[in-house]
């Protein structure tokens, strides 16, 4: 029954978005709509989320090297350097060939934010806003909102500690409260406004809320600890530009729902 | 019923197809600026095909602005705060540039705000604020095209309520093949560097 459960539902995604290759098909999960509180920010500032769709998983080389042969302009050798650095695809041997230690059903890593924000546009799909990413990345086995339990955060933080997890296959971590695999274990990934994260102090008076985030009262204020992890991801997001290629960092694409 | 898949597959290559004759269209466009000398880098924004809307209600591309310096901020028009102050830099740097490299020198002011920062809003802004002549462009763009144009420019913005934006401040000078060789960050700063920056960019045109 729960065979049949599944089938009808990854049918009932396929006929929904078309716009999936063959290859390139992922299962997406719905997102019900809610809000949550970000790290940051005062007590009452709640954030509203509206629903949509999320892959599954994070992008694999399979599917990166199925979409570059859609789009010569993304191979390594065509790859023009305003839209990523020098370490684009660095572990690929070649435009078409990955490097014999790394699988197809690794998350494909080493991509810069223009070239994930084009993929997903490719398939009709959008990278998810920060906002969207946190809000289902908040979610445990069971929990929409895990943030308190403890071995909530402790796998997150254990597996800071674990060097190269990029090299291991999509959708062996837990699969999460929404249907979500790897947003925790396995990459980082990139959002569409991770650009929207601000340690500069230039940005002066309009840089209020996110000096809350930064500045020493700041932090403090964020200092349960359950919010470390996610305050790593944020400076870690503030320090990064959109052509960065970066080995332990991928993406997964979202999509709206569509309007009735 | 099996002829629905095919279908779906179809419409998939269409799409992926119409991206392919873009970069076809962009080819075709660097073999005319090879023609007139002005073939441009893989680091020149002129590589962006995003369009762009004008004050004037055109529609444009990035690469239709070379061959000119291009001195470049990220602003939107219900700013109270930061904007005015940057809109001031900017009038201050033009000001200071020599009647003799004026003409081969474009400002361009894109919206961080699209969706309320239409051709009209930004036409009657440059009206306003005395920015009205044939050097002044102002530039409305879709969410995605702003932040990837944010993303060139390392421009850091958050929408933190509708008309309300929190962005660096940052103006940007581009030489006349779009390559970026200078960024002035902060209000009010010492416009002195950007200024020799400009006058010089413009000489090499001459």
């Amino acid at each position: 029954m729960k065979y049949f459960h599944r089938l009808s539902l990854s049918l009932f995604v396929w006929i929904l978005f078309p716009g999936n290759g063959m290859a390139q098909t992922q299962t997406m999960a719905f997102i019900k709509a809610g809000k949550y509180k970000p790290i940051y920010g005062k007590d009452s500032a709640l954030v509203q989320v509206n629903s949509f769709y999320m892959d599954v998983f994070p992008v694999t080389n399979a599917e990166y090297l199925s979409f570059i042969k859609d789009k010569p302009q993304w191979r390594k050798s065509k790859v023009k350097r305003i839209f990523a650095d020098g370490n684009y695809l660095s572990t690929w041997s070649n435009d078409t060939t990955l490097s014999n230690n790394i699988s197809m059903n690794s998350p494909v890593t080493n991509v810069s934010w223009f070239a994930a924000n084009d993929y997903c546009r490719c398939q009709d799909k959008r990278l998810a806003t920060l906002d969207e990413w946190e809000y289902v990345a908040m979610a445990n086995e069971t929990k929409a909102d895990a943030r308190t339990s403890d071995n909530y955060n402790k796998y997150i933080l254990s597996w800071y500690e674990t060097p190269k997890t990029f090299n291991n296959l999509v959708g062996k971590t837990f699969k999460n409260y929404w249907g979500v695999y790897d947003m925790h274990g396995l990459v980082w990934e990139w959002t569409s406004d991770f650009n929207s994260v601000m340690i500069s102090g230039e940005s002066r008076k309009d840089s209020n809320i996110d000096r809350d985030l930064f500045c020493g009262s700041g932090s403090l204020g964020a200092s349960d600890l359950m919010n470390y992890a996610a305050f790593m991801r944020y400076a870690f997001r503030g320090s990064i530009k959109a052509k960065y290629s970066i080995q332990n960092l991928g993406f997964r694409c979202v999509k709206d729902i569509p309007a009735k | 019923m099996k002829l629905i898949p095919f279908i779906f597959i179809l419409l998939f290559l269409a799409s992926c197809t119409e991206s392919e004759t873009e970069i076809k269209d962009q080819e075709n466009n660097s073999e005319i600026h090879s023609e007139d000398d002005l073939e441009y880098s893989e680091e020149s924004i002129f590589n962006l095909t995003s369009h762009w809307n004008t004050e004037e209600g055109k529609t444009i591309e990035l690469n239709q602005l070379k061959g000119k310096v291009l001195v470049m901020v990220m602003i939107y028009t219900t700013c109270k705060a930061a904007c005015p102050r940057l809109v001031a830099d900017m009038l201050s740097i033009a000001e200071q540039i020599p009647e003799a490299n004026r003409k081969d020198v474009q400002y361009v002011l894109v919206s961080i705000d699209p969706v309320n920062d239409t051709p009209e809003k930004l036409k009657s802004f440059a009206i306003r604020k005395k920015m009205n002549g044939e050097e002044w462009t102002f530039l409305q763009g879709d969410v995605n095209t702003v932040q990837e144009f944010a993303n060139v420019l390392a421009v850091k913005y958050k929408e933190i309520s509708p008309e309300d934006f929190s962005h660096s401040n940052i103006i940007s000078v581009f030489n006349r093949k779009g390559e970026l060789i200078h960024q002035q960050e902060g209000l009010g700063v010492n416009n002195k560097e950007t200024v020799e920056t400009i006058i010089e960019t413009s000489k090499q045109i001459q």
